[in-house]
């Protein structure tokens, strides 16, 4: 062995000891390791550090965009940089639909191809398309559904990697996939020379310039009457005057999540004129003193997410973001996100967890500051009230509420599509004058308000004014003003189980009334003879207990079916 | 908080129609407990460390029409609050049912005692009208722990222990919605996860999803149940968790913790589930002699536990205590009292310490009595008591939640100090900055500020050059220094020499890193010190412990809430055995031997003329023993064949010894050489109290009959002293514990009346109602004038550099599940699968220099011995250095480790000697999963 001098040396199996020899010990410390080179791969793509916590999210994103997938190996590299626990990395990237983890041993299929099963896509029988992609892609890619994309004007709505496929059909999606054609398709959109040539920005730099006085602005807004146009409804001049009395430091939090079933119309103004929204970001950052805005953007919006941080980038250039610096914050595939405090978790780098209430998220907002959080299209119309007057905005209501609305609407129509017209207008107008009425052989049965969340009422009951505070009565809601159109082809049954489909999916799991409640719900309504007092019973619970609107609105479908369906559901 | 505190005016509001005032701070399921209405609530664990979640709605009360959880919700001025309004009895039964629904039934839940089957049958909801989901499986992999998801309600208590409490962050919740659960790192099984068995998840758990799996069957019900529970203080480490044995049948089930000063409920995996030691057949259970026939003692002489009658024979105690007594008294006799030593233990009780050493001193006339502590922190209390006149700790360490800079050096908490490891964790997590200084990386990285991993043996040069630092950019506490302390000019002088820039490629950290951490120490509010053996254990161990001592006085961060200078003690009670003065210099409360005016007073309490000269420390006996010039040695609890340097010489040293008595109770290493074995009770079967690191006196109880005739240590004590010609009469630890006070200042306050009912007092105390001064020097030190003296250390050699010869440096290390030499945890059946075997770590350089893949055997050696053991892959040992834990007898690290001693603390050199590392020949390797991708770290 050597050439050392005689010294006592103790062999293994030498000494006895109560455990000695029975056990091999562990040959390397506890639980999953990381190699070097890994964490210097991964270092090379984030970038050095320090790594703030709040990029998690991001740091995921740039690891999947390049490798297709979150190995475990890139995991663990990450969790290492960011000093952060393995357990904490998983659990953020388990939460969102959009990330791939792909555990030891597996590699990912080079495509993701994502059919989606929301309403507006099933009533074109996405279900079928989903089970022939599966047959006729077979192991070679990732098939899986999705829930709603924002593409349900043009249903089945499909994605394979960050390419959308409109109308999709095996044909289409296979020429896609073969072609290797799987980044984003930038539409036509106006850029920021063409928005300031139009006059653009002019607005912001006079406030900037102190032309204008920041209550004045307030006033504009609320005269026009601009509502939260989320769903949720606030008056956004009451919510911009509360922010600018706080203390600083303040952040903006652009809510542009858009995930509610059947919602395409911020995406629809926004790939058109997307630095209407940056303005009007910038305005509000403005008026309530902001330093930091964050607009959180759904992931699958990929080509939206390519519009405006080319377009964030030229406005920096243009030294508009002075007083207020533009963060691009990427979702990752979570519906519940657009709840706003489950919002600000997301930004935060976290699980989407809603917050409860108690402190307000205006007070204690994103990172514990007050925080402005508007929807995108709400921010979207603020320059335009601004210069052309409150009137201007509120005088295109009708049946005396002001405004116009952006009705989202899909399903069983002629014309599907974005429709910018009054509020107040009734399903009828809406469908006939401005959607080319129902598909060839179908007969209007009913419809879906606010996406999935605003209850769903019969054709019997379409001469209601669609507007906040005006279906409350009848149980419903207008939320995010999506309206899926159903036929006299689709049973009610059908249709109530899509929608909580989705919602058992989407809970976030934080509360028992929501993350059970989602699940038994869509048991009993599985059931052939709907036990209606049982069902009362946990729509009850749901709506009473639940942390956010979530759970609260997801007994709405059941309840307006129970009340408005009845024949049809053999309800006595 | 500094400055100004905001004072929020308390609130006034009704419940149920009755007015009531709360504190702004309080939450109304706060108030309604207080004035005796308890809501229901599962998420919400009204323990300390827990914040109320809100998430399983079961505390919905009624406030102006709608419902919100009381858990969370702080009451405003004139809110009414409704409790049990139909609304809000109908909700929470609602909420009670959907959890009822997916829970196995509770004929055979997991825990039917549990707070979720409580509020189930309060609330008069525990069966379900709603259909099932499918119900996940059990998973088994972790031995102490049984994972049944199917009873989990997802209120992400375990998480808030795992991460909020506990600091380990291996729970998380994977998924969304109903497909969520609870998972460990990425959702693996927890056996094979970084989850290190501290069961806060399962003491947390309300529902039973989480439970140790000693209660459940195979079918995961649950089978058995406590009749008694009895609180009790934990006997691993210095930490002193307080504990409660569930006991049945003569039999610990379970162990739970309880809220101590020092630990607050939590607990480490040693307490959780290193009981059952108590109950190994190895336990010595009748008194042995040495047989007439026995082989001839050498140092190769090793006993089979199992089998002690190969080389003794039973004995009744008469026999065997009259033989003890009878043989140490013949080698007195005739030699006189200088051949004469004892170990006494620091996991045995103040009251057995303190009888020790009077037995020593009165009985054998001699000083040469001490304990583990040499090994420890004998170098930090020796520059202590030089440099501020006493070597107990100055704060807690739980005041690290009230710093703003804690450094961590040459210690490994995680490891060692689990408990006080969660505390550093919360104050990081609170954004304190924390600094760990380490040549090896540990798992305090994840959330230190800064890790300084300096060169092993370098700790002056850094520390100097943070000193240099300070005082050259005038950082010091001006006027703390003029009054607290003396020789900062000489300091001055002296640190010239260490500057950054030089000392940097002494310790390997850039001299922007040492200014930048010496900035923020000495500026920040407050700053607190923590240390362990890195810095005790080496020949300039002293020198170490006075730079640190130095920092602190020189920036007055020493004395005030969230700061001070607090060596982490090992043992359970070797703070106590210090203060009880199982030390060869000094007598009980730290009065020097050699002190006329204390010996005389001693001389008279004790009624005995007692030796002027101080006595041989640990491993000088054991050098004197060597020689042949201790002839007759009694050891209480103490494994000395295993613990001490250069066991080897440890081993003939013992072998060669004419008469020895060992008390224990298993036969250990040290104790197969002894002609008298007294098998003692062990520390669940025995009243007592230990003092912690903390200076917090806490009560351990006696649970469990002690097997056989094993009998508690002070017993076997006075029973000697009985034989040797004192008259001892103490009638328990009580009486024991009264006498100590009359001599010991630090306790004469405490009262054993107080202790049983408060199961914890910090010293100094002033009486019953104080509750113990838990900072202490606030108003200068116990020295002349008050003055703290600085001493300037210098930058010495070190113990056997490496050469070509020996080129890696070997520095010993401890497990996480063992203690000490393992006698107790390697008897464990939890602790031992955890870690069941010796290992030596090393990183991936060396072992690919040396062509050792993990898993492989190799051979270590050193000057001393050499010993074959399994190498363990592990990037926290730095290049150059090879760590073994110590307390493994087959592959024992302290063959190899040598006797050279810091001069004045007299500790061995642990941490640093030369050693070479040589693969096995391919014959001698065992099989083990080698394949060399495995360089994971």
């Amino acid at each position: 062995m050597s050439r050392q001098p005689q010294v006592p040396t103790v062999h293994v199996g030498d000494r006895l000891h109560p455990g000695a020899g029975r056990r091999k010990g562990r040959i390397k410390p506890r639980g999953r390791g990381v190699e070097q080179s890994v964490i210097d791969e991964i270092r090379t793509l984030i970038g050095e550090p320090p790594y703030e916590r709040r990029r998690l999210i991001d740091y995921l994103h740039f690891i999947q965009d390049r490798y297709g997938c979150l190995s475990y190996p890139h995991m663990a590299a990450l969790a290492r940089l960011m000093q952060l626990s393995q357990a904490e990395v998983h659990q953020v990237a388990s939460f969102y639909s959009q990330f791939v983890i792909v555990p030891d041993g597996k590699t990912a299929a080079p495509v993701i191809l994502r059919v989606c099963d929301s309403l507006a896509c099933a009533l074109q029988d996405s279900d079928d398309l989903l089970k022939q992609c599966k047959e006729y892609f077979g192991e070679d890619i990732d098939v899986v559904r999705a829930p709603c994309m924002g593409r349900c004007d043009c249903a089945p709505a499909a994605s394979a990697n960050k390419r959308h496929i409109d109308h999709a059909t095996v044909e289409n999606i296979a020429q896609v996939i073969d072609a290797g054609d799987l980044e984003p398709v930038i539409p036509e959109y106006r850029n920021f020379n063409d928005y300031v040539a139009a006059g653009g920005y002019r607005l912001l730099q006079e406030c900037l310039e102190g032309k204008h006085e920041r209550q004045a602005i307030i006033d504009l807004l609320s005269d026009a009457s601009l509502r939260g146009l989320g769903g949720a409804g606030y008056p956004t001049g009451r919510k911009w005057a509360s922010v600018l009395k706080l203390p600083k430091p303040k952040i903006v939090a652009v809510n542009f999540d858009e995930s509610e079933m059947g919602t395409f119309k911020d995406r629809f103004f926004i790939e058109r004129d997307p630095h209407r929204l940056l303005e009007g970001t910038l305005i509000a950052a403005w008026t309530c003193e902001t330093h930091q805005a964050y607009i959180y953007l759904r992931d699958e919006y990929h080509y939206v997410r390519e519009i405006l941080k080319t377009e964030i980038r030229k406005v920096e250039n243009a030294g508009l973001t002075k007083h207020c610096r533009l963060f691009l914050s990427r979702g990752a595939g979570a519906y519940v996100c657009g709840e706003r405090s489950a919002m600000l978790e997301s930004i935060e780098g976290k699980r989407g967890y809603p917050r409860l209430k108690d402190p307000r998220t205006t007070v204690v907002g994103l990172f514990g500051i007050p925080t402005l959080i508007n929807n995108a299209e709400t921010l979207f119309w603020v320059r335009d009230i601004i210069e052309q007057g409150p009137d201007w905005f509120s005088k295109q209501g009708s049946n005396g509420r002001p405004g116009p609305r952006a009705f989202s609407v899909s399903g069983r129509v002629k014309e599907p599509g974005v429709k910018l017209v009054a509020a107040g207008i009734a399903m009828n107008e809406l469908l006939y004058e401005h959607c080319g009425g129902m598909v060839d052989g179908h007969v209007f049965k009913g419809y879906c308000l606010g996406g999935s969340a605003g209850g769903i009422l019969p054709a019997s009951m379409a001469d209601i004014p669609l507007d906040f505070d005006t279906l409350e009565e009848f149980g419903c809601s207008i939320g995010s003003a999506a309206i899926t159109v159903f036929s006299d082809h689709d049973p009610i049954r059908d249709v109530v189980r899509n929608l909580m489909l989705f919602f058992e999916d989407e809970s976030c799991g934080q509360c028992t009334p929501c993350r059970v409640g989602t699940e038994k719900a869509v048991k009993l309504i599985e059931q052939n003879n709907w036990d209606e007092s049982l069902l009362n019973d946990l729509c009850d619970v749901m709506q009473h207990a639940s942390i956010c609107g979530l759970g609260q609105a997801a007994p709405a479908p059941i309840r307006t079916a129970m009340k408005y369906f009845r024949n049809e559901l053999g309800l006595v | 908080m500094s400055g100004g505190i905001i004072k929020r005016d308390d609130v006034h509001f009704m419940i149920d129609g009755e007015e009531v005032t709360a504190s702004p701070y309080e939450t109304i399921w706060q108030v309604a407990k207080r004035i005796g209405k308890l809501i229901p609530h599962l998420c919400y664990r009204d323990a300390p460390g827990y914040r109320p979640d809100g998430n399983c709605r079961s505390c919905l009360v009624e406030i102006d029409g709608a419902l919100e959880v009381s858990c969370r919700w702080k009451p405003q001025p004139g809110m009414q609050v409704l409790t049990d309004t139909p609304l809000a009895r109908k909700t929470r039964a609602s909420v009670m049912e959907l959890l009822v629904t997916d829970q196995p039934p509770r004929e055979q839940a997991h825990d039917p005692d549990s707070p979720f089957w409580y509020w189930a049958e309060k609330i008069g909801v525990t069966q379900s009208r709603y259909p099932r989901r499918e119900m996940p499986v059990t998973d088994n992999s972790h031995l102490g722990i049984a994972v049944n998801l199917d009873a989990c309600i997802h209120c992400q208590l375990c998480i808030l222990g795992c991460s909020e409490v506990q600091g380990h962050d291996v729970i998380g919740m994977h998924g969304r919605g109903i497909r969520a659960k609870i998972g460990f790192d990425f959702d693996d099984p927890m056996g094979d996860s970084t989850c290190v068995s501290c069961g806060e998840c399962v003491q947390a758990c309300p529902t039973g999803a989480l439970m140790p799996s000693t209660l459940l069957d195979e079918q995961q019900v649950l089978t058995k149940r406590p009749d008694k529970k009895i609180d009790s203080v934990c006997p691993y480490c210095g930490v002193g968790c307080q504990i409660s044995y569930n006991v049945r049948d003569n039999e610990i089930l379970y162990v739970d913790g309880q809220d101590g000063p020092a630990n607050n409920n939590r607990l480490c995996v040693k307490a959780r589930f290193g009981f059952d030691y108590v109950k190994h057949p190895h336990r010595l259970t009748r008194p042995l002699i040495r047989r007439d026939d026995a082989p001839a003692k050498t140092s190769e002489l090793e006993i089979d536990p199992a089998d002690p009658l190969t080389h003794f024979r039973e004995a009744s105690w008469e026999e065997a205590l009259d033989a003890a007594a009878a043989g140490l008294k013949k080698v007195l006799d005739r030699d006189g009292s200088g051949v004469m030593a004892g170990f006494g233990s620091a996991k045995c009780s103040n009251e057995e310490a303190y009888l020790f050493q009077k037995l020593f001193r009165t009985a054998f006339g001699t000083n040469n009595v001490d304990h583990c502590t040499r090994l420890c922190h004998a170098s930090s209390v020796a520059a202590l008591l030089e440099g501020i006149g006493s070597g107990a700790v100055s704060a807690p360490f739980t005041a690290a939640l009230d710093a703003d800079v804690i450094i961590v050096i040459g210690a490994n908490p995680v490891e060692n100090h689990p408990v006080a490891a969660t505390y550093f964790r919360n104050a990081a997590d609170f954004g304190a900055t924390l600094i760990v200084m380490d040549p090896r990386l540990n798992e305090l990285s994840r959330h230190a500020t800064h890790f300084l991993q300096f060169k092993p043996g370098s700790d002056v040069a850094l520390l100097n050059a943070m000193l240099y630092t300070i005082i050259r950019e005038e950082l010091y506490d001006r006027h703390y220094i003029e009054r607290y302390t003396e020789g900062f000019e000489a300091l001055k002088v002296h640190i010239e020499d260490y500057a950054p820039e030089k000392m940097a490629p002494i310790c390997g950290i850039d001299a922007n890193t040492i200014r930048t951490v010496a900035r923020k120490y000495a500026t920040a509010h407050r700053s607190i010190i923590f240390w362990g053996m890195g810095i005790s254990q080496s020949i300039h161990g002293t020198d170490n412990a006075r730079c640190l001592i130095a920092l602190a006085m020189a920036t007055g961060q020493v004395g005030r809430e969230g700061t001070g200078l607090h060596p982490l003690r090992g043992q359970n009670n070797v703070q106590g055995a210090s203060d009880c003065g199982l030390i060869p210099f000094m007598f009980p409360d730290y009065q020097a031997v050699d002190n006329a005016n204390a010996r005389a007073t001693f001389e008279t309490f004790w009624n005995a003329t007692l030796d002027p000269v101080r006595g041989l420390t640990v491993v000088e006996i054991m050098d004197a023993a060597h020689a042949g010039k201790i002839k007759a040695m009694y050891m209480m609890g103490e494994n000395p064949a295993i613990s001490d340097p250069d066991i080897q010489h440890v081993r003939e040293a013992l072998a060669r010894m004419e008469f020895l008595v060992s008390q224990d109770i298993f036969l250990t290493e040290t104790a197969a050489f002894a002609d008298v074995v007294l098998p003692a009770a062990a520390w669940p079967e025995k009243d007592g109290t230990v003092t912690n690191t903390n200076r917090q006196v806490q009560m351990g109880r006696r649970a469990l009959e002690a097997p056989g005739e094993a009998m508690p240590d002070w017993w076997i004590v006075q029973e000697i002293a009985r034989r040797l010609g004192l008259d001892w009469n103490y009638s328990g630890p009580e009486d024991v514990f009264n006498e100590m006070r009359q001599c010991m200042p630090s306790i004469r306050n405490i009262t054993w009346e107080r202790l049983m009912k408060d199961n914890a007092v910090t010293y100094p105390c002033s009486g019953d109602d104080d509750p113990g001064q838990a900072i202490v020097f606030g108003d200068g030190f116990p020295m002349e004038e008050g003055r703290g003296v600085f001493v300037p250390a210098f930058i010495t050699p070190d113990n056997e550099p490496p050469d070509s010869d020996y080129p890696m440096i070997l520095s010993t290390a401890r497990n996480l599940e063992h203690w000490h030499t393992g006698s107790m945890t390697r008897r464990s059946t939890v602790l031992d699968a955890l870690e069941p075997e010796a290992v030596a770590m090393m990183c991936k350089a060396d072992m690919l220099r040396l062509g050792l893949k993990p898993g492989d055997l190799a051979r270590i050696s050193t000057r001393r011995g050499a010993i074959d053991i399994r190498i363990r892959y592990d990037y926290r040992t730095p290049e150059g250095v090879i760590n073994i834990p110590f307390g493994w007898s087959e592959a024992p690290a302290n063959l190899l480790t040598n006797t050279n001693l810091d001069p004045f603390g007299k500790i061995p050199s642990a941490k640093y000697c030369a050693a070479r590392v040589e693969k096995l020949l391919p014959e001698i390797r065992a099989t083990a999963d080698t394949s060399l991708e495995e360089f994971a770290e």
